[in-house]
């Protein structure tokens, strides 16, 4: 069940977008995002899920996976595309009438689009770290961010905190399956009562988790003092961050889709 | 042989300053030790014997409250030489979730690398020779959480091996691992004292990898007892049971036997040898 969850996971491979620079992902995903905000009409859009759905075919990560991401946000969109039905009631066609409530084409409409824009984001977002490695990711925010030392801000510290954050990622999930499993087994009711009630049972999950969780950072910290660690200052890698042509090509790749977004936002 | 890692009357508190006025705990109480280069020492003792606390001792994680402790002559104590110390004493934990930093194998044995600031092609040789060394170079690619037990553990020493260290301290390696995985673990670590002559210091819960080593020391409330080869150790059957610690199973066996009156030499340790005295005995 928790395991499911694959939002911060990699999947090692050897695709073009697995083999592009990190630093280059990171800002190509950025504008990807700025890219979907724009899309003001479905043709936009439409090119949004397109550059999507090409770019997951590229770094030849099974769709499955797709469909995966989407699960533990699927909530959300049905949410937003509920309250956006139901509130927005200024359209022209009335579908559906019933006391308060109004359904119109507009509100229809906009649902969809909101969705569609969300499912693109976690989709698309989610590729950057299903193909990068942490390392080569923190590796790249660290270095993005570098002209910020000059003004003290801890970079280092900060990527090295994301670094083992995403590590412990799947072994905090492990650990809390087992916890629950523990409790369950005493007699804990987590799935029937209220929501108040629900959300107590939760306590008896999450004080050992916490308490377990900092036995961790001590003899992590432990373990990584006797690795030599001393902070950023005179660090090496082993994978040094190089931008090829292949880069220049995917800049360019998403500059079109977005020029396509552009124009077909000005014509229609 | 040189000395390696020396103790002088080494005392060592651990103090718990929450409380008011602070208690101040005795942990290691004058202890005297002399491990020689390409040792392998198994070091044996029940919770809360110091024995993890001595081995911190040889790692400058813990400075000695009086007395000193050696590492290849450098004083622990010696705060510009740190870094040194660290590098030439490796030690691996018990939990291996918790000691490993990246996400991907490969990553995380050049960790300690790339904190000395291995230039990267140096630190590739280094980390492929390292994960040959453990026989995990194929899984150099794979996501650490997705192996099992032993493997994490070898993955750990590699990261470890890859500072090529002249001695591996590793505290209770074993002790959340399978068998298989416990076994995997004892080869790596019997294969690097044997061939890369690494002075190796074990500590450990369990009497047959003890049985192992070259030598065995026995700590109990923070001062060593007994200090000799397994053969001498064990054969103290009753001052061990006294420590409450356990002997192999083969060696309780002849104990035993000997006490029943069977006539049965007291220094056996492994399981050939308890097969082939009893043969003999049989054959009579």
């Amino acid at each position: 069940m928790i395991s499911d969850i694959t939002i911060g996971q990699y999947f090692p491979g050897r695709s073009v977008v697995h083999k592009l620079d990190p630093r280059v992902k990171i800002i190509l995903t950025a504008v990807f995002i700025v890219m979907l905000f724009t899309a003001g009409t479905f043709y936009g859009l439409g090119v949004g899920l397109l550059f999507t759905f090409v770019t997951f075919l590229l770094s030849r990560i099974p769709l499955k996976l797709m469909g995966k991401c989407l699960k533990p946000i699927l909530p959300i969109i049905i949410f937003t595309a509920i309250i956006n039905v139901v509130f927005i009631t200024s359209g022209d066609k009335v579908y559906f009438e019933w006391k308060f409530l109004k359904i119109t084409d507009e509100g229809v409409h906009t649902a969809i689009f909101m969705a569609v824009r969300i499912i693109c984001l976690i989709a698309g977002s989610s590729l950057l770290t299903y193909t990068t490695s942490p390392i080569a990711l923190t590796d790249a925010i660290e270095r993005l961010l570098s002209p910020l030392k000059k003004i003290k801000v801890p970079v280092h510290e900060l990527a090295m905190m994301m670094t083992i954050a995403l590590r412990f990622i799947p072994t905090l999930i492990e650990e809390t399956d087992k916890i629950i499993s523990a409790q369950k087994a005493r007699g804990a009711d987590m799935e029937t009562g209220s929501l108040i009630k629900r959300a107590k049972a939760l306590v008896p999950i999450l004080v050992p988790l916490f308490v377990s969780s900092f036995r961790r950072a001590e003899d992590l910290a432990l373990a990584m003092e006797c690795r030599c660690y001393h902070g950023g200052d005179g660090r090496t890698r082993l994978k040094q961050l190089h931008m090829s042509i292949r880069d220049l090509f995917a800049a360019v790749y998403v500059c079109v889709f977005f020029a396509g977004v552009i124009a077909l936002n000005i014509i229609f | 042989m040189d000395s390696f890692l020396k103790a002088e009357s080494l005392h060592f508190s651990y103090i718990n300053d929450i409380e008011d006025p602070p208690v101040k705990t005795e942990v290691l109480k004058g202890i005297d030790l002399d491990i020689k280069k390409g040792e392998f020492v198994a070091v044996l003792g029940h919770n809360g014997s110091g024995k993890s606390t001595l081995a911190k001792c040889f790692n400058a994680i813990n400075l000695p409250e009086s007395g000193d402790a050696f590492v290849d002559g450098i004083n622990t104590k010696d705060d510009d030489r740190l870094l040194d110390i660290r590098q030439k004493v490796g030690m691996v934990f018990q939990n291996p979730d918790n000691q490993i930093v990246a996400t991907i194998v490969e990553e995380d044995v050049a960790f300690a690398l790339e904190n000395m600031g291995v230039a990267p092609d140096e630190i590739r040789r280094r980390v492929d020779d390292a994960l040959k060394t453990v026989g995990m170079y194929e899984y150099r690619e794979h996501a650490v959480h997705k192996l099992s037990g032993g493997q994490k553990q070898r993955v750990a020493i590699a990261g470890i091996i890859a500072m090529s260290p002249d001695c591996i301290l590793l505290d209770e390696p074993t002790a959340m691992l399978d068998p298989a995985g416990r076994r995997e673990v004892m080869k790596t670590i019997k294969m690097l004292n044997r061939e890369k002559n690494v002075t190796i210091v074990l500590i450990t819960h369990y009497m047959e990898e003890a049985a192992q080593a070259d030598r065995v020391v026995v700590i109990d409330s923070g001062e060593i007892i007994i200090d000799g080869k397994p053969k001498q150790v064990f054969s103290q059957v009753q001052t061990l049971r006294n420590l409450g610690l356990d002997v192999p199973q083969v060696t309780e066996l002849c104990f035993e036997l000997r006490k029943a009156g069977v006539e049965i030499p007291q220094d056996i340790i492994t399981e050939e040898e308890c097969a082939e005295a009893l043969y003999a005995l049989l054959k009579e």
